[in-house]
């Protein structure tokens, strides 16, 4: 009954649609909006905690996305009905969750430009700016994120400045390296893994994203805070032999979040 | 106690069922290409299912028993050869101290070969998981393929069975892989976005696989599939099997190295017991698509799943 199904809500009086999705015979896709915005996150973010504190025991592990929540199930264990039903049941109660007052704040040391951020100049001629004003841009702007994927511990950011917004690379690059911080169109984050990359790169952060060898081994979460602040040749290089060391520590501080006015 | 590998092959991991329950973290699920051959070389040798086994890609390795050990190869026709003799695929056989074991090359379609020990084989466990993610490093032997000189150990060594000799996958049972394979599939989250001509043109054409395939996905290439919304959509989930079409037209299928998230368009998802298929595919094949219904699709699952269980516990009789 809830196949490719739509559902209509009333939530903090407005019409909130939400459809039911398959994913191939072992996800069900749940959609809760169309874009990426504070509002459609918060929505996310309190299915989420609902469903932390009251599990769907069939469900093997779920996903957060911008607009969505992916459940994974097998269907020996529950149906993709009662599954639905399920969803839908905590979706409603998640009303009632009031999202966090407060969040962590993570400063992310940079070394812009030279051979550690090689487009930081492209990006600078594309929006007609100075390198330094691109790297003053970049790092006085409060990022949230929204969620982490694609690889281990890959934050997807929002709140770039469209300032230095700067049009994905027509060939990606082969390798980028770990930590690299980078635009593309509206978007920064920060490559958790060397992989095959189009964005900008602007400069590189010595911090690691995914370390197997710490607790936890994924150092940002979704609804995480995070700055930028540029560091020099030399500090990059201390702050990346301390944390071989062990003895970095990466700067979290609680903030406080403004009243949310959105639903 | 154990093997010693003296040449490492093509690409051979250690790899199980994969690493669930921490997408959201966005690790990597990686796990077998051919889950079922996996499964089914753990059950001949009397492991549980999801035990690690050794994946072995096309050209396989060349490695010596250490102590005396009873294995199963499953998946692809790679060539098993025991001390230069022609060994069984799909059967319980002994690996004994000192005979090597090497792989000759593939006599047949099919790509992949497992390689199960008796009582398992010992490896790094991260997140739950022994699976090999060479992206990261982790997982498996040093979260790296195998090599010449790496000793792999077995976890528990358990008194050998006479009886586990010879105990086989009846043949009627063993997968046949062609180089054409019909994928059966469910039609994806993002399907109004194609337009009704380029949903037809997927599923009533041929597309090939280009040599841009590895563990994290396949392209294809054949006829272009039409959008009618934009192509790229907000990064959201994916799974083994997703299907995505980008503006272009052409379709990439993810497999079990695949990114968590991905921002194209979602045509399709094959279905679970279709995927074994998937990794038994090589470049230049073809795949065509046909949609079946999710309640089909998962009365396959739970009728596999019913075989599994069937052969597990019957793991300690003969067949």
């Amino acid at each position: 009954m809830y196949y490719n199904q739509y559902r209509k809500f009333l939530i903090h009086e407005e019409v909130i649609r939400i459809q039911f999705l398959p994913m191939g015979d072992h996800a069900l896709h749940l959609i809760v909006g169309d874009r990426i915005d504070l509002s459609t996150h918060r929505r996310v973010v309190r299915l989420h905690q609902q469903l932390k504190q009251d599990p769907i025991p069939e469900v093997i592990e779920w996903v957060p996305t911008y607009q969505a929540i992916t459940f994974f199930y097998s269907p020996k264990t529950i149906t993709y009905d009662q599954l639905c039903f399920e969803v839908e049941k905590r979706w409603l109660q998640a009303k009632q969750q009031t999202t966090s007052l407060t969040t962590r704040r993570i400063e992310i040391p940079v070394l812009y430009g030279g051979r550690w951020g090689f487009d930081l100049d492209e990006v600078a001629s594309y929006n007609q700016l100075s390198q330094e004003e691109v790297i003053r841009i970049h790092s006085q702007t409060t990022y949230l994120v929204y969620m982490i994927g694609f690889t281990p511990g890959f934050p997807y950011l929002g709140g770039m400045s469209t300032q230095i917004a700067t049009p994905r690379k027509k060939n990606p690059r082969n390798r980028v390296p770990r930590g690299s911080v980078g635009i593309a169109d509206q978007q920064t984050g920060i490559y958790s893994l060397a992989t095959p990359g189009g964005w900008n790169i602007i400069g590189r952060t010595p911090i690691q994203l995914f370390d197997p060898q710490q607790q936890p081994a994924v150092l940002l979460q979704m609804g995480d805070q995070i700055r930028f602040f540029p560091i020099d040749d030399h500090e990059y290089r201390e702050i990346e032999e301390a944390y071989q060391n062990r003895s970095f520590q990466v700067s979290i501080s609680v903030v406080k979040l403004d009243e949310p006015t959105e639903n | 106690m154990g093997i010693e590998i003296y040449n490492g092959g093509m690409l051979t991991t250690i790899q199980d069922l994969g690493r669930m329950g921490y997408q959201s973290q966005g690790i990597v699920v990686s796990g077998a290409m051919d889950p079922f051959a996996l499964q089914i070389a753990n059950l001949l040798v009397g492991n549980a299912p999801d035990e690690p086994a050794i994946e072995i890609t096309l050209m396989g390795p060349t490695l010596e028993a250490k102590s005396d050990l009873i294995v199963a190869v499953t998946g692809a026709d790679l060539g098993l050869e025991i001390n230069g003799k022609p060994a069984p695929l799909w059967e319980t056989i002994p690996f004994r101290k000192g005979e090597i074991m090497r792989f000759s090359g593939s006599r047949n379609n099919g790509v992949r070969a497992y390689l199960a020990v008796q009582g398992g084989w010992e490896a790094d466990s991260l997140f739950g998981s022994y699976a090999t993610y060479l992206m990261a490093g982790i997982g498996g032997h040093q979260g790296r393929a195998l090599q010449a000189g790496d000793q792999l150990k077995v976890k528990k060594q358990i008194p050998s069975r006479k009886r586990f000799f010879h105990r086989k996958l009846p043949p009627a049972l063993i997968p046949r892989y062609t180089p054409h394979k019909r994928i059966r599939v469910m039609l994806g989250i993002n399907q109004d976005a194609f337009t009704e001509e380029g949903i037809q043109t997927f599923l009533t054409h041929s597309y090939q696989i280009t040599p841009r395939f590895n563990r994290m996905g396949m392209r294809l290439s054949g006829p272009k599939i039409t959008h009618c919304k934009p192509a790229d959509i907000l990064s959201t989930t994916v799974t083994y099997g997703t299907i995505q079409v980008p503006a272009n037209g052409q379709p990439i299928i993810l497999l079990a190295d695949r990114q968590t998230t991905g921002g194209y368009t979602q045509i399709a998802n094959v279905i679970t017991v279709d995927l074994p298929l998937l990794g038994q595919s090589r470049a230049g094949e073809t795949l065509s698509f046909q949609t079946i219904s999710m309640k089909e699709a998962q009365r396959l699952v739970m009728e596999q799943e019913r075989f599994l269980k069937q052969l597990q516990v019957h793991q300690w009789n003969p067949l």
